[in-house]
């Protein structure tokens, strides 16, 4: 057993190697919830199979008093294993001087024993089975033990694990005594068989005053209710279902009638991601805000009628939690690898708006306003999540919301509007200067307003034209509505300004937890970059300038072809030479080391 | 007469570009007919078609009101989300067997089961037209049309895939019998549910030669007709159909009409006010309600 040396304090990488299926993911989420009630940043990130149960599984939680709460890398300080199958692949991923948790009905191989790390094998399986009847609840009961061990191990407050538990099962006393009764099991007998606690510990502080711990799936989801949308269309895919599921759960908490117990939203599950699109193209069409969420494989078979939104200008909001691809790909594995089928979905010249969120907090706020972004511009909106975001709990910004706030439904004309103008609806016509025309829901006024929609060729007044003067108009104002859009999105952030260096990094979405991570890193070394986090496309025109500024330009990104790269080459007429390339691509969340090394490399 | 508020014009559209003879402009009048008659208020119609002739058809009536000309065998899923939007609107979606009985049949099947309340209708010539020529899923099977050889393949009748895949209301007409058609879009539209009209449309230019069931020749000496009472089960209503084709003919009328079962906003439960004319107050549950959702978070 290894000497404890000095204490490194709230700063710990806790892996769990599982079974998937095993009930392990709720035991572990507890943990996680325990460390954020300790007031203690942390995050948690889920490596699972894609696969129902019986598979290797694995669960991160990083603690960490900095807030560096990306992905570390392979090895862990403490790993608790309780999936045999993973377990000697496991042993190799503890970090020198960690801990090694595991059950004692698994014999190790002395040949593959190393020295430099604490072993602690316990008696999970003996215990779950002579303290507990069921099978059932053996098998979830074993969890809790290793929960009650590992609170040993990092001197975690038992209280705040049985405050977590209190909530998690409120209401079913039996419940919760039975996950008291394994807690103390796991948590006495490690204490009493080990010089515990370990040098890892997490003492209590009170970093997470405005903070939440949340999902971006169930933080997109509340978006879309707080953002206004009535109809959702959807078809299961991973790793976006989670979000239609809380977004089920939350409309039936805020949005049913008081009166009546009536419905103030329509739910679809429909048989195809086409149909999804095409019923969230309907509702916005006759007036309703409408969504659907998904992933990569579904926006392929959406790019139809993807451009048809487009170039007949109707509002759609598409959340898409990227995974890995392409084809089938990896279900449950994280890229961003899906941004030139997102911003150019479809045959033809077309562009769609795409917003970046990087963590669950900005999942809220950029699912709630893609509703006024879509109704403003007459275009599709993708908010480009990814799993990492999607899936995984992290201590998030909480949630905030200005009462005031008015839903923007972008230029409609009621039928008083149309009452008072002369003449009638030009459809297509750019009557303000800013290159976007006005549009009537259906049934709004008996003889004026009526227009056809159609994803054909078209004049100003929406009538069939195949004429090249016709089609022209058409096509080159939304190519500057394209440029009117850059207003109406999320502003990028300058995250570092140094001005020491001729190195600008930009970067978006997940890799915001690795990448302050890794500038930390060099600015501890004196390599001072400036880092400019883009939030949408198109582009602000400050991306241009922060391009210009700089000599070298890296941006970093989880594909392999430099897909946001590409965009700003293309987007921005930059010139390819300037902008160099960061990619992590192989499914698993990029590390601070990982940019940190080939920031090295390429400075 | 003079006291109806709307008159015939109100609910005409602009001038047909099809073929003269088409079957489908008579379908576009009937259509017009049936509403003028029922005097439902022109802009609070609603009109969505996919593409091909057929699919052209929604110009040419009901001017007043919005359409939307939509994707290839997509017609269903934007009307349905036009439908969940507003419930209280007359939805009538246009199709043909090309749009329908290949690329469309999922969406199709998909909303019948959904008993989406709209009339939907598939102009029907065994061909696709507006490509010129080739022979679409409800082609006789060993038949082929002007420009291209029989399939071979077994021909889908869409009156009977309707009978037992969620249509509530479910008819055939013809273009040759415009009286009957008028009186078929009358019952479709008041029927509360998803009400089909497969009507026989011949194609003159590609697909009207006497041996081609849809043909304008053969259904004037194979027309049959159910005139018996409403049938509300999905056997009796096969059993009528195939009763009139073992008599070798053609079957038009209505064949199903089933009133029991809850439409779609009844089966989700969506409230009274049409989900677009909800406004803030009842959709966004504001900074109250994110208090219990921070904390239950921590």
């Amino acid at each position: 057993m290894a000497i404890n040396k000095e204490n490194k304090v709230n700063d710990v990488l806790i892996r769990f190697a599982n079974i998937n299926g095993s009930g392990s993911l709720s035991a572990n989420s507890l943990f996680t919830k325990a460390v954020f009630r300790a007031g203690v940043p942390v995050g948690s990130k889920n490596i699972y199979p894609s696969n129902i149960e019986g598979l290797p599984t694995w669960y991160e939680i990083r603690v960490s008093e900095k807030g560096y709460l990306g992905s570390r890398g392979k090895d862990a300080d403490v790993i608790v294993c309780l999936n045999p199958e993973s377990l000697d692949d496991d042993v190799t991923k503890v970090s020198r001087g960690g801990y090694f948790i595991y059950d004692n009905i698994v014999k190790l191989d002395d040949n593959k024993k190393r020295n430099d790390i604490a072993y602690m094998p316990m008696p999970f399986t003996v215990l779950a089975k002579t303290e507990f009847d069921s099978p059932k609840a053996r098998n979830l009961m074993k969890n809790i033990i290793y929960i009650g061990a590992l609170a040993a191990l990092v001197d975690l407050d038992l209280d705040i694990l049985k405050s977590v538990i209190l909530d998690e099962f409120k209401g079913r006393d039996d419940v919760v005594v039975q996950n008291y009764k394994a807690l103390e099991l796991g948590y006495n007998y490690a204490k009493s068989h080990y010089a515990l606690p370990s040098k890892f510990v997490i003492e209590k502080r009170n970093l997470n005053k405005d903070k939440i711990l949340f999902s971006g799936n169930s933080a997109q989801a509340l978006g879309a209710i707080y953002g206004g949308a009535t109809v959702l269309a959807w078809y299961p895919i991973a790793p976006s279902t989670t979000s239609a599921d809380a977004f089920a759960k939350y409309a039936k908490e805020f949005r049913i009638d008081e009166l009546t117990g009536k419905k103030n939203y329509a739910i679809l599950q429909v048989e195809d991601e086409i149909a999804s699109i095409g019923a969230v193209i309907g509702a916005s069409w006759n007036g309703a805000r409408a969504f659907t969420t998904t992933s990569g494989p579904g926006i392929s078979l959406m790019t139809e009628l993807l451009g048809m939104a487009y170039f007949a200008e109707i509002p759609a909001v598409i959340y898409n939690v990227q995974r890995g691809g392409p084809s089938t790909g990896m279900p449950t594995r994280t890229q961003q690898a899906d941004l030139i089928s997102c911003a150019y979905a479809s045959h033809g010249d077309t562009k769609n708006i795409l917003l970046f969120p990087s963590n669950p907090t900005e999942c809220f706020e950029m699912a709630a306003d893609a509703f006024d972004i879509a109704e403003t511009l007459q275009n599709p909106v993708i908010l480009m999540s990814d799993l990492d975001i999607g899936v995984n709990n992290v201590t998030t910004g909480e949630f905030k919301w200005d009462d005031k706030r008015e839903y923007k439904r972008g230029k409609v004309l009621s039928a008083q509007d149309l009452e008072e103008m002369e003449g009638d609806i030009a459809r297509y016509k750019d009557i303000d200067g800013d290159a976007i025309p006005y549009r009537t829901y259906p049934a709004t006024h008996p003889t004026k307003g009526a227009f056809f929609t159609r994803g054909t060729s078209h004049d100003e007044e929406a009538l069939y034209s195949e004429k090249a003067e016709d089609y022209k108009i058409i096509v080159d104002r939304l190519k500057d509505k394209w440029r009117t859009a850059e207003d109406y999105v999320p502003e990028p952030i300058l995250e570092r300004k140094h001005d020491m260096f001729d190195v600008g990094v930009l970067y978006f979405g997940s890799t915001k937890q690795a990448v302050d991570e890794a500038l930390d890193m060099l600015e501890a070394e004196s390599i001072y970059v400036d880092a400019m986090r883009i939030r949408a496309l198109p582009f602000n025109e400050e991306v241009e300038k922060f391009i210009k500024k700089h000599n070298r330009v890296i941006v970093i990104e989880q594909n392999r072809d430099g897909q946001m790269r590409t965009l700003l080459i293309n987007e921005l007429n930059i010139n390819s030479k300037k902008l160099e390339s960061i990619l992590v691509y192989g499914g698993a969340p990029i590390t601070a080391a990982e940019i940190y090394e080939q920031m090295k490399e390429l400075l | 007469m003079t006291d109806e508020k709307y008159s015939l014009a109100d609910y005409q559209g602009a001038a047909s570009t099809l073929c003269k003879a088409c079957g489908h402009d008579a379908i576009s009048a009937s259509i017009i007919n049936a509403c003028y008659e029922m005097q439902i208020e022109p802009h609070k119609i609603v009109k969505v078609s996919g593409i091909g002739c057929s699919s052209k058809t929604p110009t040419y009536f009901l001017g007043k009101s919005h359409g939307f000309n939509a994707a290839h065998g997509r017609m269903p899923s934007i009307i349905t989300g036009a439908n969940m939007a507003h419930k209280d609107l007359t939805y009538i979606g246009v199709s043909g067997d090309g749009d329908t009985a290949s690329i469309g049949i999922g969406q199709f099947m998909h909303t019948m089961r959904l008993n989406l309340n709209m009339t939907y209708f598939v102009f029907n010539n065994g061909c696709y037209g507006l490509t010129k020529g080739q022979v679409s899923a409800t082609a006789d099977k060993e038949r082929g049309t002007r420009k291209y050889p029989a399939s071979h393949m077994e021909e889908i009748d869409l009156v009977r895939l309707a009978i037992i895949s969620g249509a509530t209301f479910v008819a055939r007409g013809y273009a040759g019998n415009k009286k009957q058609l008028v009186e078929i879009i009358k019952r479709a539209i008041n029927h509360k549910g998803f009400a089909f009209i497969d009507v026989v449309s011949p194609c003159v230019r590609f697909n009207n030669d006497k041996s081609s069931t849809k043909s304008y020749p053969y259904m004037k000496s194979h027309l049959g007709e159910y005139g018996g009472e409403s049938i509300i089960t999905q056997e009796e209503a096969l059993a009528a159909l195939q009763k009139i084709k073992d008599d070798n003919k053609v079957p038009t009328g209505v064949f199903y009409e089933n009133n029991l079962v809850l439409d779609a906003h009844d089966m989700l439960q969506t409230t009274s006010t049409p989900l677009r004319e909800l406004n803030e107050d009842k959709l966004c549950p504001r900074s109250s309600a994110l208090v219990g959702v921070n904390n239950k978070a921590r």
